[in-house]
C-alpha cells in the first residue's frame, strides 16, 4: 500500500510539474467570461445558463484530463523505458498499475475540487447581484448545494473513464488508446438507446446482441444528473449510492483486466 | 549459495508482421556468478546481453528454462529488495531533480525521510554529482544521466548491482571513477554482474566473464584461464646485448623478432615454440643482462574476436518442435 502511494504521488508531481493545473486558469476564465456575457440576457435564465454551463465545463476539463494523461500513464513509462529501472525496484507489477491510477484520481480530485469551488465563488457573487424578486422564482438557489450531487456523479464518471483509458494504455498505441476510450465514452452515453433497441429489431440475435452489449459497456447517462439539479429537480441520495458502487464495480473490474494484462506483458 | 544461477534460460521472440518467424534472443543460458565477484558478461551488440539482463529483473518472461539470484527466482520482492539495476541508456522521469528521483526510489524501498535523504546525499557525492542535483533531469547530459542511473541502482546498498553497458556516456575520467566504485563495491561484499563491448574494462575489473555471441554462451570461466592458455610466445628484454650475441641469437631462428631500444638494449620476440631460458643462458654467457622475461598472452580482445567470429551467425531456431514466443 505504501509503494502504490509513493507511485500516485510522482504521477501527481508530474502533473502539477507538466502544468495539467493550467487547466483552472482556462476553466476560470472560460466561467467568468461566460458569466459576463451570459449575464446580458434576460433575467433568471442567466443563472440556469450558467449553471449549466459550469458543469458542462467541470466535465469536460476533467474527461480531457482523464482521457489524454490516462492513456500516457503506462505507456510513457514503457515507451521512454523509465519502467526498467522502477520495477527493479520492490514494486509488484499490480501495485505499478494500481498507483497509477491512484495519481491521476488525486489529479481529477484536486482539478475538480478546485473547479467547484472556482464554480460556487461566480455563483456566490452572482447571488449577490440577483435581485431578490428573481431569486423567488428561480427553481433553486443560485449557490445551489444539491450541484455537489452532480459533480459527485462527474467525478465518479471521470475515475470510470480513467480506468478505461489506464486499461487500453496497458496494451495499445497511444493513438489508438484515445480513440478507444473516446469511442467507448460516446456509446456510454447512449448506452440506454441499446436497450430500447431490442423493442423495434426483428431479428432475436441482434436483440440479443443489444442487450448484451448493454449490460458490458459502461452506461455514462448514469452519471448525468446535471439537468436535474440545475432545475432544483431531487436526486435521491439512494441513486447517488447505487451509481457510485456502480462505478466502482465497473473501475474494478477495468482495473483487474488491466492488472492481468500488464503482469505478462514483456517489455522489450 | 550462488549470487545469480541460470539454468537453460532462452528466450525467443516471433519477428515480422505478416509471415512472423521465430528469433532466438538468448538460447540456453547456463551461468552461475558466485558472491562477491566482479563478472563481466560480454559479447557485440545484439549478443543477447540486454535480454538476459531483463530476464533476470523479470521484465522479460522466458520461453523456457529459470533463474534465480540469490537463491530465490527472479522478480521476488525479497530479491528486489537487495539487488540493483541500471538499464542501458537509462532514462528517468525528467521532471525530477536527480535529489527527488533517488528520494522516491528510496521510498520505493520503505526507508524513512532522515534516511532517505542522508543516502541521497551520499550516493550523489559519490558518483560527483554536485550543484546540479537540485536540476531536473531534462537538463542533464547523457553521462550525468549515467551516473544517476548508478547511483539508483546503488541506493539500497545492493548484494548484488546488475549494470548494462555502465560506461556508457562517460567521458575517460568518469570511467575511471566508474571502474573505482566498482572496485569499492566489491571491497565491500557485492556482486557486480556487468555487461559490456568495452573489453578493457572488463579485463582491468573482472574476475570470471561470459562471452555471449548470436544468443548463445560461447566461452566462460576465469580470465586467467581462458587466457593463460592462449600464450602465444615470449617477449625477453635484455641490456648489454653485444653484436656477437644478438648475431648468434638471431641466426639460430630462436628469435622471431629484435626490436632495439637503444645502445645494446633489445626486446625479443620468441616463437612458442623456443624455450626462453635457453635464449637467456645464450645471451648472458655473451655478458648481456636480464631485464624482464614476459609471456605474451592472447589479450581479451583477441580471444574475444576469435570467439565472436566462430560463433553460429543463425539467430533463427533450429531445434525442431520448440516453442517459440511468448
Amino acid at each position: 500500500m505504501q509503494v502504490v502511494s509513493h507511485i500516485a504521488l510522482n504521477v501527481f508531481k508530474e502533473s502539477v510539474r507538466d502544468r495539467v493545473l493550467y487547466s483552472l486558469v482556462a476553466f476560470a476564465v472560460l466561467l467568468i467570461g461566460g458569466s459576463y456575457l451570459i449575464g446580458q440576457l434576460t433575467a433568471g435564465q442567466d443563472i440556469k445558463i450558467i449553471k449549466d454551463l459550469g458543469l458542462a465545463a467541470i466535465a469536460t476539463f476533467g474527461l480531457l484530463i482523464a482521457v489524454f494523461i490516462g492513456i500516457g500513464l503506462v505507456w510513457k513509462e514503457v515507451e521512454r523505458r523509465s519502467i526498467y529501472s522502477l520495477l527493479s525496484k520492490p514494486v509488484r507489477r499490480h501495485e505499478f498499475i494500481l498507483g497509477k491510477y491512484a495519481g491521476l484520481a488525486l489529479t481529477l480530485l484536486v482539478n475538480v475540487g478546485m473547479m467547484t469551488a472556482a464554480f460556487y465563488l461566480v455563483l456566490v457573487y452572482l447571488n449577490t447581484q440577483t435581485p431578490e424578486n428573481i431569486r423567488a422564482v428561480l427553481p433553486a438557489p443560485v449557490a445551489d448545494p444539491g450541484m455537489l450531487r452532480a459533480i459527485a456523479l462527474i467525478l465518479v464518471e471521470l475515475l470510470v473513464v480513467t480506468a478505461i483509458a489506464l486499461f487500453f494504455s496497458t496494451f495499445s498505441s497511444p493513438f489508438l488508446s484515445v480513440a478507444l476510450t473516446m469511442g467507448l465514452w460516446l456509446i456510454g452515453h447512449f448506452n440506454a438507446d441499446l436497450r430500447n433497441f431490442e423493442a423495434v429489431v426483428e431479428s432475436p440475435v441482434a436483440a440479443y446482441l443489444a442487450r448484451g452489449l448493454y449490460y458490458v459497456l459502461p452506461n455514462f447517462a448514469a452519471f448525468n444528473v446535471k439537468t436535474q439539479v440545475v432545475y432544483g429537480l431531487p436526486v435521491p441520495g439512494s441513486y447517488l449510492l447505487t451509481t457510485a458502487v456502480y462505478g466502482a464495480v465497473y473501475i474494478g473490474l477495468l482495473l483487474t483486466a488491466a492488472v492481468v494484462i500488464f503482469a505478462r506483458r514483456d517489455f522489450k | 549459495m550462488d549470487a545469480i544461477r541460470t539454468e537453460a534460460l532462452t528466450k525467443h521472440y516471433r519477428v515480422g508482421f505478416w509471415r512472423s518467424r521465430p528469433y532466438v534472443a538468448l538460447e540456453g543460458l547456463t551461468l552461475d556468478v558466485r558472491r562477491g565477484e566482479v563478472f563481466g558478461f560480454l559479447g557485440p551488440n545484439g549478443a543477447g546481453k540486454t535480454t538476459t539482463l531483463k530476464l533476470l529483473m523479470q521484465l522479460i518472461y522466458p520461453t523456457s528454462g529459470r533463474a534465480e539470484i540469490l537463491g530465490r527466482p527472479v522478480g521476488d520482492v525479497e530479491v528486489k529488495r537487495r539487488i540493483g539495476y541500471l538499464p542501458e541508456n537509462p532514462y528517468f522521469y525528467d521532471y525530477l531533480t536527480a535529489e527527488e528521483l533517488l528520494e522516491y526510489f528510496a521510498s520505493l524501498f520503505g526507508f524513512q525521510a532522515a534516511e532517505r535523504r542522508r543516502r541521497v546525499a551520499t550516493l550523489l557525492d559519490e558518483v560527483g554529482i554536485g550543484a546540479e542535483r537540485r536540476l531536473q533531469l531534462r537538463k542533464f547530459s547523457k553521462g550525468m544521466l549515467q551516473r544517476v542511473g548508478i547511483a539508483q541502482a546503488i541506493l539500497n546498498e545492493p548484494d548484488v548491482v546488475f549494470f548494462d553497458e555502465p560506461m556508457s556516456g562517460l567521458d575517460p575520467l568518469g570511467r575511471r571513477e566508474i571502474r573505482q566504485l566498482i572496485l569499492r563495491l566489491r571491497d565491500r561484499g557485492c556482486t557486480v554482474f556487468f555487461s559490456s563491448h568495452v573489453l578493457s574494462d572488463a579485463e582491468t575489473l573482472c574476475s570470471r566473464v561470459a562471452i555471449l555471441a548470436g544468443g548463445r554462451l560461447v566461452a566462460s570461466g576465469h580470465l586467467s584461464s581462458l587466457l593463460a592458455f592462449q600464450v602465444q610466445g615470449w617477449e625477453l628484454v635484455m641490456t648489454g646485448v653485444s653484436a656477437e650475441a644478438l648475431e648468434q641469437v638471431t641466426r639460430a631462428g630462436q628469435v622471431a623478432r629484435a626490436t632495439p631500444f637503444g645502445v645494446g638494449h633489445y626486446a625479443f620476440e620468441l616463437p612458442l615454440t623456443t624455450p626462453p631460458d635457453r635464449v637467456l643462458s645464450e645471451l648472458t654467457a655473451r655478458g648481456a643482462r636480464l631485464v624482464s622475461l614476459m609471456p605474451v598472452r592472447e589479450t581479451l580482445e583477441d580471444y574475444f574476436v576469435r570467439q565472436v567470429a566462430e560463433a553460429p551467425r543463425d539467430r533463427g531456431l533450429q531445434v525442431s518442435g520448440t516453442h517459440a514466443g511468448r
